[in-house]
């Protein structure tokens, strides 16, 4: 990791409404996708209509995500992508963002889906209170675990990217690459790291190996104490 | 658009009244009250007076009545004054699970840093505490007992009157059985945070049974900035900040005059209007809660359903997350507020719904609407106008289904 590269975070603060006349918690555009949630699947899913499904989060950890998605086997271009969420204002907006986005212009490539960083999400939201942006930006990680599930379904294991970061808590999906990061934006305990991750928050087995983690990355990057 | 305020738990808005006898003090009688001139005077003598009526209330001596920044600096000066004045006596300390974080982190303080042990004595599935419960936490060394008055979320009320008095039989009981020991130990004391019970609840020091009470003003109307402990006399404590004598040293600091002077008139409305306003308000409280249990299906109400505060509704909506539901009513120009993780900067869901046996998705999914003065019941049939659908546009969108036990009845 090139932890010597600017470190993202979501905006400063709550976000201020385009006329500025008045200030809101999120972007007129998060408050658009909020508000008028695109591509969500409101019935339950027609066998066939979908190649590839996938899911992350738990209701325990605040947020769940599942996806649905229609990928083209020739071109394997999405040409359909619905979701459900159980979560709160950005995580509805995030993913909504996210299904327009692979969606838009006859399809993004299973090739670029992957790609698609939490922070390509919160830009075309044009920003996120920086409290949200780790918790609530969670439809890049459901995207992948779809693509996954698509090439496993269709007999091309050796497409499977298996994600290089270890998961660390299998609620929440946190990885060990997330705590890093946690860590390198400045969280130094085991509450600002929840803070910015809610690794463990719901599933407290794993929280010594957060707080290991937590050891880890400070004495690498920060020197023992 | 109608801006429907039902926050009233969170803080409530100035009483005009209460403006009214503020106003001087924040503009010509402005003397420091410790100045011996009589601009100085003026400014005292307010305070004096203000000392008086909140004394006259709560049925004590107004030496008793030590004026803080808020309900947050009441519990912390009672919970650390105490325990740290008084660590000779003992270091277990005893709460409840579900207490407001100004007292609930404060302990966690003391057990983390200053080597005191808490016991947290747990709620029902209906949000009250039992005291026989409390009292068999009670230890030898057990030198503070603090339960809160009405819980801030759930609006249950606590029976204070009855944990005092069976604390108090049982030091009586410790004095007979060993009158050397009884004689000398005052301990434990009863502390209760009355913040939100202020406006609703009758506060007579003497048939309470308490020691220490905390009170707020921006919860009755009054101004932000600033409250009370009432602390009996002889009772130490430690401060929590030095230089200077204002408040018998207990706290000091210049005085908040204008807050001081606001804060009794608003402890004064509150208790006159008391009656009238607690049975206006229950009836809208009930018609709410039964509207809204009835019209949307897999609701549940949180807490006690009569032994709650008169303003207090809280109910969670299954399968969908509170922030949205929040936001999705802002839009709509109703203010409530929720237990959800997401809207609380720590993101974890309420521990007071999760105190009550609930999983985590009941807590994320509950609400709280706090009626008030304003409130009428032209507020209640736009909530119930808004709310069926904005429910169910959220549990569309959601992938969760929330066990039915938990809110089958």
């Amino acid at each position: 990791m090139d932890y010597k590269a600017k470190t993202t975070t979501g905006t400063k603060g709550d976000v201020v409404s385009h006329d500025k006349k008045q200030s809101w918690f999120y972007t007129d555009t998060v408050k658009g996708h909020f508000f008028h949630p695109q591509n969500f699947l409101d019935e339950d899913p027609d066998e066939g209509a979908f190649n590839a499904i996938g899911k992350v989060g738990s209701p325990a950890c605040g947020d769940e995500l599942r996806v649905w998605m229609r990928v083209d086997p020739v071109t394997e271009r999405i040409m359909d992508f619905k979701w459900k969420t159980f979560g709160c204002g950005s995580a509805i907006a995030s993913t909504s963002m996210t299904s327009v986005m692979v969606t838009e212009k006859g399809g993004m490539s299973l090739h670029d889906a992957r790609k698609i960083k939490p922070q390509d999400i919160m830009a075309r939201l044009g920003g996120l209170p920086a409290r949200k942006f780790h918790c609530s930006v969670l439809c890049d990680k459901a995207l992948r675990d779809a693509i996954n599930d698509y090439y496993r379904r269709s007999n091309h294991v050796e497409k499977i990217v298996i994600e290089s970061a270890r998961i660390i808590d299998p609620v929440s999906k946190v990885t060990d690459k997330d705590i890093e990061e946690a860590v390198l934006e400045g969280a130094r305990t085991l509450e600002e790291v929840q803070r910015k991750t809610k690794a463990g928050v719901g599933n407290k087995d794993v929280l010594p190996a957060i707080e290991e983690l937590i050891r880890f990355y400070r004495e690498k990057y920060f020197g023992a104490d | 658009m109608r801006e429907i305020y039902l926050d009233h738990a969170a803080t409530t808005p100035l009483d005009p009244r209460v403006l009214e006898v503020m106003l001087p003090y924040l503009g010509n009688v402005y003397g420091n009250p410790s100045s011996f001139h009589t601009k100085g005077k003026e400014a005292g003598d307010a305070i004096l007076e203000a000392r008086e009526v909140v004394a006259n209330i709560l049925g004590c001596r107004s030496d008793e009545i030590i004026f803080t920044s808020g309900g947050t600096e009441s519990d912390n000066l009672a919970i650390l004054g105490y325990a740290r004045a008084n660590a000779s006596q003992g270091k277990h300390l005893v709460t409840t699970v579900f207490e407001h974080p100004a007292v609930l982190e404060t302990i966690r303080h003391l057990e983390k840093k200053e080597g005191f042990e808490a016991t947290y004595v747990p709620v029902d599935a209906d949000g009250l505490v039992d005291p026989e419960a409390v009292l068999s936490a009670v230890r030898e060394d057990t030198i503070l007992v603090s339960v809160m008055m009405a819980n801030n979320e759930i609006g249950t009320v606590q029976p204070i009157e009855e944990i005092g008095s069976l604390l108090r039989k049982w030091k009586m009981s410790r004095l007979l059985r060993d009158p050397a020991t009884g004689g000398r130990k005052s301990t434990p004391i009863f502390h209760t945070d009355a913040c939100q019970a202020a406006g609703a609840l009758p506060l007579q020091i003497e048939s309470l049974h308490v020691d220490m009470m905390t009170l707020n003003g921006p919860k009755i109307y009054g101004p932000k900035g600033v409250g009370v402990l009432y602390r009996k006399r002889g009772i130490k404590l430690q401060p929590l900040q030095f230089g200077g004598a204002q408040e018998s040293g207990q706290r000091v600091g210049t005085e908040n005059v204008a807050g001081i002077v606001g804060f009794a008139r608003a402890l004064e409305i509150a208790q006159e209007e008391m009656k009238k306003e607690n049975e206006r308000q229950t009836q809208l409280r009930d018609e709410l809660i039964s509207r809204v249990l009835k019209t949307i299906p897999k609701t549940r109400l949180n807490g006690h359903p009569t032994k709650r505060l008169p303003n207090n509704v809280n109910i969670s909506f299954m399968d969908l997350e509170g922030e949205a539901l929040l936001l999705y009513l802002d839009a709509e120009g109703i203010y409530a507020s929720t237990g959800s993780a997401c809207t609380s900067a720590s993101l974890d869901p309420s521990h007071v719904i999760l105190a009550l046996g609930v999983p985590f998705e009941v807590a994320h999914g509950s609400m709280r609407f706090s009626l008030g003065r304003s409130t009428t019941y032209e507020d209640i049939d736009r909530v119930m106008d808004v709310l069926p659908s904005l429910v169910e546009k959220l549990r569309a969108i959601s992938p969760v289904r929330v066990d039915e036990k938990y809110w089958k009845n």
